[in-house]
Formats: structure tokens, C-alpha cells, sequence
């Protein structure tokens, strides 16, 4: 029974490793999930089959209510995507630190197993487990909250003054906690201290999200992401499983590499993001002279626009919003017709997680060969005869290049405003996420268009269809 | 009890290979990468079986229960909204 389980896991670990091979092209993707599942399912069935395993029951009760919330939680528009995300870092987080919880109290249970099963070692990965699982838990669920826009959930930062001695405070002291029943593991006040331990991650994950606002999302799901992934290679130490370190240290690596491209896409550092509370109110503009936006007729802008070589639409956040991504298939349909050169350019951190904007334009059916990154369609910028900003802001503020007075300096932009005309599509008058005037629009060469994403693409996409244009 | 050695050993080489691995992975599917190595990590469901299925004291099962629904549910929803999002790009 041993040797099956040895290779199961060695074949599981294998299978994993493939499965995220597999992503380096779209056209074996697919792939990578048929090994992820087939790997999954050789190891569930080797752990299931051990004698030791008697509650058959409950297990098959557990799976089940497990694919009942599964399939539908699978099928959420894609614009959900993002808190669907955090959800099921939610529950990564929560399975681990109860596991954790578990495993801790089964060896305190017996006296003569504490003192073999409570090694430094072995209680150091479980305090691990139980405060990255349950701080991801929290902190998840509040990120979750905060992209599903649940009412008593703040959508805006919360801050106050020693925000961050609170938060630390409590981590620290449950770390302190940690160090203690390591240290004693036997000691009469243990169960106690181990509950602390597991009450106060809870605490700090909800303290930690609430200074954090949209815009950063895309940087923190990636951080939650590496935590659980840790949690889980804790839970591998501590139950001695080596196929569970493998997955959690893929998983956690994988969180690891997106953390750094967002916040190298935001000219941040980790540090920052957690604690520096992005979107704090803006000083009122001083600019002596206030420029004024030129609008431009729907009209104006089909004419525009078909009268160009080559169009570059740059989506943000807002296009998700307004559900518009079908009606720029029909715009990039109605341009590429009359043979204009349609291209997409996609900042790393537009959209609320890493990969947004190309998920939801592939779900369009838009090819993914017209999805261009940020450093690869800047250099053609200049040569762009219209660029359409689409409920993008804060990613093609010229402000970050040179304005130090602003939160997104130093921030790499699209160059949207090299473009020889700009069109920007916005739902409103006011500032974007950040909370920051986006010059851009007052450009000599920006015309705005103002509406909602998907009603102004409609009315612009009938001037091609009705033959207003000729 | 534990070989600690060895764990940590698997660990630091994992995270090597998966450092190795991601770096590749295309730009497009950062959002699919997300959920599947969300799905794979949800592994932690062979621990949640064992808590859950041993013969352990009631609250000790109900905590594994509890688990193992977590991370059920990672799996299911993972891999299907993971396939989901793969079918949807296409080259032309």
C-alpha cells in the first residue's frame, strides 16, 4: 500500500508539473487541465483507498456538497472571475488552517503521542499553516466582498491614523504566541494559545483588505494567491506529505511571479501596496489653467475612425463594467472589413486581476493574436493613426511620467497620447479609481465621447451598419 | 517523525521548477493560470481525507469535513472555469 501511494504521488507531482508547462501557449493549454485533473484524481483515490480510511460516509457527503457549490461557482460571467478568485483562495486558505486546527488538538489529545508528534519542527509548520490559512481565509473573502461590491463591505480604502501598528501588532503578537508553544508545546496553556493563534490571522486578514482599493486588487489576489499556496506546503510539513509541498510550492511561486509583474506594471513594492493605501484623497488640482475637454458627436468619431489605417483600443476596468466587450467584437468586426488595422493593447494591471482584459475579449471572440502587451504596442504608438481609450484611466495617464506629486508616478502607461488622435470613451465627468485628474483628456489631439462603454460602441457600430458612413 | 530535511529539500526544488515553469507561461493566461494552480494546490485535499475519514474524535472529523468540502469545491470549480476560459481563445 505504501509503494502505490509513493508513486501516485510521484506521478501526481509529474502530472502538475505538465499541466503548468502546458500554459506556455494557448493551443496546448487545454492540456495542462486534463493533466491537473487526471493528476488530482490519482491522488485522491490513492489517499482515499489507505486502510487507515473507515468514514467512507462522510467523505462522499463532503465531495459531494463540494461539487454542488463547485459547478455553479465554475459558470459566473467572466467580469466575476476576479472575486470567484479570491473565493477559492478563501477556501484554500480555510482548509488549511483547519486542518492545521485538527491536526494540532489530535496530538494534543494523547499526552504520550504530544511530546513524539509535537516536534520544534513539526509545531513550527503547523503555527505556519494555521495563521497563513486563516489570515488568507479573511483576507480572501474581504477581497471577494470588496470586487462583488457587497453593500456593507467599504469600496474605498479605510484608513486611520496607526493603521499599520494595529495591523502588525496583531500578527506579531500571534507570531509571538507561535514561538511560545513551540517552544512548550506540552504546556498546560496550550490548547488556549493555539486558539489565539488561530483567532488572530483572522483579525488581521480583514484588517489588512480594508485600507486596499480597487485599483490595487489585481496585485493583492496574486499576493493572497502565494499565501495560500504557502499555507498549503505547511500543511505538507506538517502531515509529511511531499506531493502536497510540491502543489503548494507551485502554487505559491506562481503567486509569487504575478505579485512582482503587477507591482512592477504599478512601480510599486509589496510593502507598499500592503500598507501604503493607495487612493487616499487627492490634494485638490492646482493647475492655474484649467483645460476643458473637447467633445466629439458619435458621428465624428465613426468618421475618424474609419478614415484610419491602423486603430489600437485600449479596455480597462470600465469595459468590464458596462458588459461591452461583445460590442467591440462588432466595432473590430466593422473596422477589420474595411481593412483597417485593429490591435488591442493590454496594460498588465488593467481589469481587476492579472489577465483579465484577455479572458474577456477572448470570450468576445476577438483572436488572441490581435491582444497586444504594454512594451510591445508602445513603440507603435507614434504611427497609430487613432487610439481608442475604452474605460481604461489611470494605465494611460501621461501624469505618470512626469508628475511627482501623483500616486501613479513612475507607473508604466500606455502611450495612448503619442497616438496621432486620441478618442476616449468615459461613463462620467469624474476622476477614475485612483481618484486622479487624467490629463490625457485635455490633450490637443483627445476627443472625448461620453456614455456608457457599450451604448456609445452600439451607436458607433450602427454608423458602419446603416450605412451612415460612406 | 517528520524528515525534515528531505521536506525542505522537496520544497526548495519545487519552487525552483516553479519558478521555472511560470515564467514561460503565456501572458494571455495569467487569469487561467490563477485558477488552475488554485485548483492544483487544492490538493491539501488528501489531508482533509485522512483528517476526515480516520477514526478520529466527532469535532476532529467535522473540521476535516469542513476541508474537505473547501477544497472540493476548489477542485470542481478550478478545473471547469479553468477549461472554461481556455476554450474561449482562439488564433483566428
Amino acid at each position: 500500500m505504501h509503494l502505490i501511494g509513493e508513486l501516485s504521488a510521484v506521478l501526481a507531482t509529474a502530472l502538475f508539473i505538465f499541466a503548468l508547462y502546458w500554459m506556455n501557449d494557448p493551443k496546448t493549454a487545454r492540456r495542462g487541465v486534463i493533466a491537473g485533473v487526471t493528476g488530482m484524481t490519482v491522488a485522491v483515490v490513492a489517499t482515499w483507498i489507505q486502510p487507515e480510511i473507515i468514514h467512507h460516509g462522510w467523505i462522499v457527503g463532503a465531495i459531494v456538497v463540494g461539487f454542488v457549490v463547485g459547478v455553479p461557482l465554475s459558470q459566473v460571467p467572466l467580469t466575476a472571475v476576479p472575486q470567484r478568485t479570491a473565493l477559492s483562495h478563501a477556501f484554500g486558505g480555510l482548509a488549511a488552517g483547519l486542518v492545521g486546527t485538527a491536526e494540532f488538538f489530535l496530538s494534543l489529545g494523547e499526552p504520550a503521542k504530544a511530546a513524539v508528534q509535537l516536534t520544534p519542527f513539526r509545531m513550527s509548520a503547523l503555527v505556519a499553516e494555521v495563521i497563513l490559512g486563516f489570515l488568507t481565509f479573511t483576507g480572501s473573502l474581504m477581497a471577494a466582498g470588496k470586487l462583488q461590491e457587497v453593500r456593507w463591505i467599504p469600496q474605498r480604502p479605510v484608513t486611520y491614523p496607526g493603521q499599520n501598528v494595529v495591523n502588525i501588532g496583531v500578527l506579531v503578537i500571534a507570531v509571538a504566541l507561535g514561538v511560545m508553544l513551540v517552544l512548550n508545546p506540552g504546556a498546560p496553556w496550550a490548547a488556549q494559545a493555539f486558539i489565539a493563534i488561530a483567532v488572530l490571522p483572522l483579525i488581521f486578514g480583514v484588517l489588512l483588505i480594508i485600507p486596499i482599493g480597487g485599483a490595487d486588487m489585481p496585485t493583492v489576489i496574486s499576493i493572497l494567491n502565494a499565501y495560500a499556496g504557502l499555507a498549503a506546503v505547511a500543511m505538507g510539513f506538517v502531515l509529511n506529505n511531499k506531493l502536497l509541498v510540491t502543489a503548494g510550492a507551485l502554487d505559491g511561486s506562481s503567486g509569487l511571479i504575478l505579485s512582482i509583474i503587477m507591482c512592477r506594471a504599478m512601480n510599486r513594492s509589496f510593502t507598499n501596496v500592503l500598507f501604503g493605501a493607495f487612493g487616499k484623497a487627492q490634494p485638490a488640482a492646482l493647475k492655474g489653467e484649467q483645460k476643458e475637454w473637447k467633445q466629439e458627436t458619435v458621428e465624428g468619431a465613426a468618421q475618424l475612425l474609419e478614415q484610419a489605417r491602423n486603430v489600437v483600443i485600449i479596455p480597462g476596468y470600465g469595459m468590464a463594467v458596462a458588459q461591452a466587450q461583445h460590442k467591440v467584437r462588432e466595432l473590430y468586426d466593422a473596422l477589420t472589413k474595411r481593412g483597417v488595422t485593429v490591435k488591442f493593447a493590454i496594460h498588465p494591471v488593467a481589469g481587476r486581476m492579472p489577465g483579465h482584459m484577455n479572458v474577456l475579449l477572448a470570450e468576445a471572440n476577438i483572436p488572441y493574436s490581435a491582444l497586444v502587451e504594454m512594451d510591445e504596442i508602445n513603440p507603435e504608438m507614434p504611427q497609430t493613426d487613432v487610439a481608442l481609450v475604452l474605460g481604461a484611466n489611470d494605465v494611460v495617464n501621461p501624469a505618470a511620467r512626469y508628475n511627482k506629486g501623483t500616486p501613479i508616478y513612475g507607473m508604466p502607461i500606455i502611450d495612448a497620447d503619442k497616438a496621432k488622435t486620441v478618442l476616449a470613451v468615459k461613463r462620467s465627468k469624474n476622476p477614475g479609481f485612483a481618484g486622479i485628474d487624467n490629463e490625457l483628456y485635455v490633450l490637443d489631439n483627445t476627443w472625448m465621447l461620453f456614455g456608457d462603454a457599450k451604448a456609445v460602441l452600439g451607436d458607433l457600430v450602427k454608423q458602419f451598419g446603416s450605412g451612415g458612413i460612406h | 517523525m517528520t524528515d525534515f530535511g528531505s521536506m525542505l529539500f522537496v520544497f526548495v526544488l519545487a519552487t525552483f521548477i516553479g519558478l521555472g515553469v511560470i515564467r514561460r507561461v503565456s501572458r494571455l493566461l495569467y487569469t487561467p493560470l490563477m485558477s488552475l494552480t488554485n485548483a492544483i494546490s487544492a490538493i491539501a485535499v488528501v489531508g482533509s481525507i485522512v483528517v476526515t475519514g480516520a477514526d478520529h474524535p466527532l469535532t476532529i472529523r467535522i473540521l476535516g469535513a469542513v476541508a474537505l468540502f473547501a477544497s472540493m469545491t476548489n477542485i470542481v470549480s478550478g478545473f471547469l472555469i479553468t477549461d472554461r476560459m481556455l476554450k474561449m481563445f482562439k488564433k483566428q
